[in-house]
């Protein structure tokens, strides 16, 4: 299947439109909540919310051996939650740093997952297939029951963002600040967490295990470059969340043997590049070329600073000067003399040059600005 | 002096993990002095403040507002915190900032309207920094982040304000508006507690002095005891060394 | 037990102590997670190395791995630098994404590339005795006993060489430039040791479980001591005793042996965490209601000290003022008089001879910010303890 096939396709087949919905929904809530764990710095929880996530499948299944997909979701929810809480208790109670905790939670409890699923595999009548879609994510595994989850959730999600939307914020960026208002604060932090991890949970069964953390924190990371508002950042990562959802689906769908996980996280990381050099304000290109621009503007500058010392010592200060005088001077060259002229605040005429009452204001601000930051 | 007690500790102690940062703190600071906190680097003087606000728990002692528990008075209070303590880089104009000056009498979940914006813009105005209001954050200068902070507490319209370290860091300029402006509230019959780091400016700017290291040396009036005895008392012999560092 | 089984828990026990030797410097050097983003980011260095060398084993294969798992650290760095990001996004968005560039060029190739995407990730240990290095034609044992003997070996040498350097530079990096260490020679040094170890081993145990080896010996030695060498130590055994422990689990149940030595690492580290004495939760717990209780105490005696005033030393002071409750303030005071500190006369509260000599050189301690001094003081003038 082609890629125009595949767009063709989307809006008649059934299956195809359940995934690709799927994981656009999924992309979205992601991309909005990821937000929240990118400015909290708490981008590797996910990490290690998703992989402790793992034990509370295979747990589930062996309780109930059933593999309604809900029941599993609620295993992996208990037990990243479990994990989440052990995380803060260690950082808390022990000496143990915060990277050490996030590790050991991860390595551990996926280590314990892939002990009860091999041991799961091994038993006689256990039909076991389709626990191994958690560690990177099978979206053909989608089915529309899933799809009404995850878009039940996200809704729930989007009330509570609106409803508590000043606290969020005012949370994240002073949480001092926010006790002394008299909110609380313990209140706000736990329903953030519970919906990060609700989110993640939710994409274990498109994006997998390994991956998920990239779902929540790349959309964000790609969205934080192109605005300065914490709403417009959310919405777009957001929107960049269902893209990479929707091209993920499509490109794997269009591919023999490809994993979903894996091609979003690609996009996702696709978009993040993208952001990271060409976004306007932050970006890496325009930084460069500003950099740059500054640097020139500096030697524009120097030159006629210079100039005004000559011309202050005049009476009339458009008296002309041989340009042979500023040839002691550093930082002068044809070129800027040039770029002096085109802005109006020098004439040139054949080898004198003259300040022009502009030219002598501005230079004048720049004297003076420089004497106040002495 | 017949004013009314602002702020009353009382047998104040606070320990982090059990190490101890304040010891019997008993305070009485009288309504609208302008009052400094000095003292050593660790002797617990954002501490103080912070356990005043209840954002660290004490391990004994109580502090009254106003005679009445702080919680039933938090929004009399206002609160500067040290400007390094919160992430610059955060996506939010200088307006948005100022704006959360409101949270606290709207409670939860309503939203701020026209009423808060005005009050927000008011604020901005009174520190001088209107003309950057829709600036993001992390493009002003540390004086301005600062001025934007003193906003977001004006905005409170409090009678007592907390501010930890207001002048670390800022320009000169920035430095002097932001005195006048705490001599404005002091006008106004407000309180104002600074901690505060520079020794010199102490007999310039303020009118009330608290000395500190873990336990209270002295409080009262600047000109009956920022002397020789307490500086000494609170610094150590060298204090003129640590004066001048 | 068979020769494969001996080979097999031979293998396990000398991964362990290849990963716990790097691990205890990650550890200490608050890096841990730096170990996760390797082994994940080795995926596309294994899979071009396979597609050289055709053998998983190949000495090529593990450095091309080995380079990328550096490369991952540099552009984690890079990324961290232009400030675009805070320092943990950065990781967060490498790993996953070299690791899907490894997985798909997987997927392209599974018709030439006899490389399983979960055999990366999980590890099949069960296999490893059967794919024999032949030396001149005579078997001279599984091929990645080999391997791993030699990394461990390197690892061991440049630990003996470099412990005094690494451990400078780990306690205090600024030292270790001014001694003419170079903090970042040191840091690249051991994360290509890291690298090499983790793609050495990842074909045993498995990516994710690397890290496992890696971190939770070292955090379980963490809780017992923070003498370097006994550090080192203990990791050694704890990673040993969970490769041993984890391959019969393994057999008993019948399932993955990477999991298994997991699960082992996870119960020793949670039977640490738990009970470590001084250390560990319960210890942690049980001293921090014991210091409250002295703190409480101490505060009491200052304020006694503080205040002539009758009033204040009110025995119902206690409650009104400090703000105690009633229970607590019962408590502080017996603890005060079991240690002959008070006396009470008339419901008032004084010191006493001995209560004011602790209080005065307490409070000396503190005002001096020698505050270590106190629990040596307590130890001298306190019969009971909370």
């Amino acid at each position: 299947m082609s890629i125009t096939e595949y767009f063709e396709l989307v809006f008649t087949d059934y299956t195809l439109r359940t995934i690709t919905l799927g994981t656009a929904i999924l992309g979205a809530i992601c991309g909005m909540l990821g937000s929240f764990a990118v400015l909290r710095k708490q981008s590797l929880l996910g990490d290690a919310i998703s992989h402790a996530a793992l034990p509370g499948i295979a747990i589930a299944f062996l309780i109930t051996g059933a593999k309604d997909s809900n029941i599993l979701l609620l295993g992996a929810l208990v037990s990243g939650v479990l994990g989440t809480f052990w995380i803060r208790g260690m950082i808390t109670k022990t000496h143990l740093k915060s990277d050490t905790a996030l590790g050991l939670i991860l390595s551990l409890f996926f280590g314990f997952g892939m002990l009860l699923l091999t041991f799961i595999q091994k038993q006689p009548n256990a039909n076991q297939a389709g626990l191994d879609k958690y560690l990177f994510g099978q979206a053909a595994t989608l089915v529309e029951k899933d799809v009404y989850l995850m878009a039940i959730v996200t809704g729930a999600c989007l009330v509570v963002l609106l409803l508590f939307w000043k606290e969020f914020k005012l949370l994240l960026f002073d949480a001092d600040y926010t006790k002394t208002l008299g909110f609380n604060t313990r209140f706000i932090d736990i329903l953030i967490t519970f919906f990060i991890v609700l989110a993640i949970v939710l994409g274990l069964q498109t994006v997998g295990v390994v991956l998920m953390s990239a779902m929540l924190l790349a959309p964000a990371a790609a969205a934080r470059q192109w605005t300065n508002k914490l709403s417009v950042m959310i919405v777009l990562a957001g929107v960049f969340g269902i893209f990479s959802g929707v091209f993920g689906t499509a490109i794997s769908a269009t591919q023999n043997n490809l994993s979903t996980g894996p091609v979003i996280v690609l996009v996702a990381a696709v978009f993040v590049l993208f952001s990271f050099v060409f976004s306007p304000a932050r970006g890496l290109l325009f930084r460069e070329i500003r950099f740059r621009k500054n640097r020139r503007d500096l030697k524009l500058k120097k030159t006629l600073q210079l100039m005004y010392g000559i011309v202050s010592k005049h009476e009339d200060i458009s008296r002309p000067h041989a340009i042979k005088i500023l040839n002691d001077f550093q930082g002068f060259t044809r070129n800027t003399l040039g770029k002096l002229e085109e802005k109006n605040w020098i004439e040139i005429k054949g080898q004198e040059w003259s300040m022009t009452p502009q030219g002598f204001n501005e230079a004048k601000d720049l004297y003076n600005q420089q004497k106040d930051n002495d | 002096m017949s004013k009314k007690t602002a702020i009353q500790v009382d047998d104040l102690t606070v320990a982090y993990n059990y190490k101890p940062v304040l010891w019997d703190i008993d305070l009485a600071v009288p309504e609208g002095v302008l009052m400094a906190i000095v003292g050593p680097n660790g002797a617990g003087k954002s501490t103080l403040i912070k356990s005043i606000l209840g954002i660290i728990k004490p391990i004994a002692g109580s502090v009254a507002i106003y005679n009445k528990p702080y919680e039933k008075q938090r929004k009399l209070v206002a609160y500067v915190p040290q400007k390094g303590s919160v992430d610059w880089d955060f996506p939010t104009t200088a307006i948005d900032v100022v704006m959360m000056g409101t949270y606290g009498s709207l409670g939860w979940i309503k939203r701020p309207g026209q009423k808060e914006k005005k009050a927000a813009l008011e604020a901005l105005e009174k520190v001088g920094m209107l003309s950057f209001k829709n600036r993001q954050i992390s493009q002003l200068s540390g004086g301005q982040q600062q001025r934007v902070f003193l906003a977001r507490a004006l905005v409170q319209n409090a009678s007592i304000y907390f501010m930890d370290e207001p002048f670390q860091g800022v320009d000169a300029t920035t430095e002097i508006a932001i005195i006048n402006i705490l001599k404005e509230l002091r006008k106004a019959g407000k309180t104002v507690v600074v901690v505060h780091h520079d020794l010199q400016t102490v007999p310039e700017y303020f009118d009330w002095v608290t000395f500190l290291n873990v336990k209270k040396i002295a409080t009262g009036p600047v000109k009956d005891i920022f002397n020789d005895d307490n500086l000494t008392k609170t610094y150590g012999i060298n204090y003129k060394v640590a004066v001048n560092k | 037990m068979t020769s494969p089984q001996i080979e097999i828990q031979l293998i396990a026990a000398i991964v362990a102590i290849a990963c716990a030797i790097p691990g205890v410097f990650l550890v200490l050097r608050k890096m841990a997670l730096i170990s996760d983003a390797i082994s994940h980011s080795i995926l596309p260095g294994i899979v071009i190395g396979f597609f050289i060398t055709e053998d998983l084993n190949s000495p090529l294969l593990i450095l091309l791995a080995a380079v990328t798992g550096v490369i991952t650290v540099i552009l984690v760095e890079a990324i961290q630098k232009t400030g675009l990001v805070k320092e943990d996004t950065a990781i967060g968005l490498v790993f996953p994404a070299l690791f899907s560039i490894g997985v798909i060029m997987i997927a392209k190739n599974a018709n030439d590339v006899h490389l399983d995407v979960d055999a990366v990730l999980l590890g099949e240990l069960a296999f490893a005795p059967f794919d024999r290095l032949l030396l001149f034609g005579a078997d001279v044992g599984p091929k990645s006993i080999w391997v791993m003997g030699v990394i461990l070996l390197v690892t061991l040498g440049l630990l003996f060489l470099f412990f005094k350097e690494l451990k400078v530079s780990t306690f205090d990096a600024g030292l270790s430039s001014a001694l003419g260490i170079s903090p970042v020679i040191m840091h690249y040094g051991l994360m290509s040791i890291s690298s090499v170890t983790v793609v050495g081993a990842f074909d045993a145990v498995g990516a994710i479980l690397v890290v496992a080896l890696m971190i939770a010996p070292a955090a379980t030695a963490y809780l017992l001591t923070s003498d370097l060498k006994k550090m080192l130590v203990l990791s050694i055994c704890f990673g040993v005793f969970s490769a041993i422990g984890g391959y019969w689990l393994a057999n008993i149940l019948d399932a993955s042996i990477s999991g298994s030595m997991t699960t082992v690492l996870g119960v020793v580290f949670l039977i640490t965490y738990l009970f470590a004495p001084s250390k560990g939760l319960i210890s942690v717990l049980y001293r921090q209601k014991q210091q409250r209780t002295e703190v409480s105490l101490i505060t009491f005696l200052l304020h006694l000290n503080n205040h002539s005033e009758e009033q204040e030393r009110h025995i119902n002071h206690l409650q009104e003022h400090i703000n105690w409750q009633k229970v607590r303030s019962k408590n502080v005071i017996d603890l005060a008089l079991k240690n002959n500190m008070i006396a009470i006369e008339n419901d008032v509260v004084a010191l006493t001879e001995k209560g004011l000599t602790f209080t005065n050189l307490a409070l000396e301690y503190i005002v001096t910010n020698k505050d270590e001094k106190i629990e040596h003081m307590k130890d001298d003038f306190f019969l009971f303890r909370g």
